[in-house]
């Protein structure tokens, strides 16, 4: 949009806005080049696959991804059927349960701004010590599973919701029942909604860190059963940086392990957002 | 599908063997289907209702562990005691809840101009690609995880910080960082509401040749209000439950701050410190700073839900949060 007359305020907005921009892009690329640089030189392939020696100064991250690919294994097994069955109600029942869709509705709402460090009390009271389970991978992967259920089910909500009204009348003028509807039409055709609230779903999970200190442990040893305590990626770098002194550049090869994972996963996420709105 | 031909939906008098019989088995196989989707629509319930009683559980529990501390101690303990000395039963929550304010007023004063100056870049002052590039950088910036920011702010900001004035984790460390953590957050939700703005107001200014100073806050600020002040808002919640990038650049020393440049504790990271060997009343007091934590999110969420979104805004914000 272009304007004619050009006042003094107009010209001072025009440069907090644009210095603004350059300013914060700068501050993007400084943290990825500072992090590049000091990550790099750990980062290669002996430094996925080795264990972390001298607590973690030394050695490779090898445990700590099994950990980490064990708690949202958990997490997903637990959030998936609960997410999926309730943004099935929130998009299909809309008529038969509208109140119990609201309060659901609402109650996510809710989850969606609890911070994560009471995620983590909560974690700890429930998960560790009422169900008995402990500082384990099960506790933060449940922990997790309560976290990203919110994401998952508003993008798996939404994606079923953007399939057209025909797809529903058409099957229930075939006198298909619902449940035929439900999983041989609607959620396959809704499947790429469903796979980006996945993808959004394990990033929140692989960027938590707070949730996860009194649920899973910090322990960096290869776990032996979901029992076991286990350390993700995002504690490592905690650990590294905060308590090791002289672990900063394995902190940061971790790091640049896990922004690199994100990255893709964000990547991913908008192609298959992107392809499925361009073919519709 | 051959089941459904005229004469089992309008049997006529005249019916032959056969035709009964596809008629029995029509009633049958409907039976099933009305009884699988019973069953479907029963089980979606029972997990709807799991997930509806996770944030209830939730709340139950952090109010149940720190049901003793408030028992046995009593509100006023937390603002009387002589300080933050938990192993001596000294429970001053004060400073650590001024240091949670300071943060998040600080972030909230450079993210809310700086992230509505972004949105205007992208709606107003870039060209098309460029603002969808700057949009894209946004949204990085929002999926970068809060440890890889405190990573950063320890092992770059901090020493910067240190060079100006000692000793670098500082209020001010917590202020920028928890600022970059929000800001795509007021920004993206900003340019979501900037971009709600009727075509039409904006032809309309055009139309009267108004500056584009006099067409942003006469007309379009105006209009995209109620979205600009839920972007606050949520910025708002992130900062104040926001733990890890906290903890790692504030310093976490209990104390009334003097200055900027002198570290400060808050709330998130007190849990965090101390949940590891914190017993008894200690910890139940660690449980009640996370109920507060919870009570003012769950106030912040209850006035964007009835107050501010409405309609478009309330349905973009879902879009980014």
């Amino acid at each position: 949009m272009s304007f004619k007359q050009s006042s003094w305020p107009d010209r001072v907005l025009s440069s907090f806005v644009w210095t603004t921009a350059v300013a914060i892009t700068a501050v993007f690329l400084w943290i990825i080049f500072s992090i590049l640089s000091q990550g790099i030189g750990q980062l290669s392939l002996s430094f996925l696959l080795t264990e972390p020696a001298n607590a973690g100064r030394e050695g490779g991250i090898a445990p700590i991804l099994v950990s980490t690919l064990l708690i949202l294994g958990v997490c997903l097994v637990i959030a998936l059927p609960l997410g999926l069955g309730t943004s099935l109600l929130l998009a299909e029942l809309t008529v038969s349960d509208r109140r119990l869709g609201n309060w659901v509705r609402r109650s996510l709402d809710f989850l969606a701004g609890v911070p994560s460090i009471v995620f983590g009390l909560f974690g700890n009271v429930f998960f560790a010590q009422v169900l008995g389970l402990g500082f384990s991978i099960l506790s933060g992967g449940l922990t997790l599973a309560c976290m990203v259920l919110p994401l998952l089910i508003r993008a798996t909500e939404e994606g079923l919701r953007s399939l057209p009204a025909s797809y529903r009348h058409g099957a229930a003028a075939l006198g298909l029942s619902q449940t035929t509807t439900l999983f041989k039409i609607l959620l396959p055709a809704a499947l790429p909604g469903l796979t980006v609230g996945l993808v959004l779903g394990i990033g929140r999970a692989l960027a938590e860190t707070a949730a996860l200190i009194f649920t899973s442990g910090y322990v960096d040893r290869f776990p032996e059963s979901l029992l076991d305590s286990g350390r993700t990626l995002s504690i490592h770098i905690f650990d590294l940086s905060m308590n090791v002194p002289g672990g900063d550049a394995n902190a940061a090869a971790s790091a640049l392990v896990l922004l690199l994972v994100l990255l893709c996963l964000n990547g991913m996420a908008t192609t298959i957002a992107w392809r499925w709105s361009t073919h519709r | 599908m051959t089941l459904w031909s005229s004469n089992t939906l309008f049997p006529s008098t005249h019916q032959t063997k056969t035709q009964s019989h596809s008629q029995a088995v029509f009633a049958t196989s409907l039976r099933q289907a009305h009884r699988r989707d019973h069953l479907l629509r029963n089980s979606l319930r029972i997990l709807s209702g799991i997930t509806g009683a996770i944030v209830l559980l939730i709340a139950l529990f952090v109010l149940r562990e720190s049901l003793p501390a408030l028992r046995h101690l009593g509100l006023h303990r937390f603002f009387t005691d002589a300080d933050w000395y938990p192993l001596e039963g000294q429970f001053n929550l004060r400073p650590i809840a001024l240091g949670t304010a300071l943060t998040t007023v600080g972030a909230l004063g450079l993210a809310t101009p700086l992230g509505i100056f972004s949105a205007l870049f992208c709606q107003f002052y870039a060209p098309a690609f460029v603002a969808a590039g700057y949009r894209r950088l946004l949204e990085l910036l929002a999926g970068i995880p809060s440890v890889v920011y405190g990573f950063w702010g320890l092992v770059v900001l901090v020493p910067q910080i240190n060079k100006l004035h000692p000793p670098g984790q500082s209020l001010l460390a917590g202020i920028l960082i928890l600022t970059l953590m929000i800001l795509p957050t007021v920004a993206l939700l900003s340019a979501s509401s900037l971009r709600s703005v009727p075509a039409s107001y904006l032809r309309g200014a055009k139309a009267l040749s108004l500056s584009r100073w006099t067409t942003l806050t006469r007309i379009v600020f105006p209009a995209a209000r109620s979205g600009l002040m839920a972007a606050v808002i949520l910025a708002t919640g992130r900062a104040l439950g926001e733990t890890m990038a906290v903890l790692m650049v504030c310093g976490n020393v209990v104390q009334v701050p003097d200055s900027l440049f002198d570290p400060v504790r808050s709330l998130t990271a007190n849990i965090a410190l101390e949940m590891a060997y914190a017993t008894a009343e200690h910890r139940s007091v660690l449980f009640v700073s996370g109920l507060v934590l919870l009570a003012m999110v769950a106030g912040l969420v209850t006035i964007t839900d009835w107050k501010f979104l409405t309609g478009k805004a309330a349905e973009e914000s879902h879009h980014v949060v």
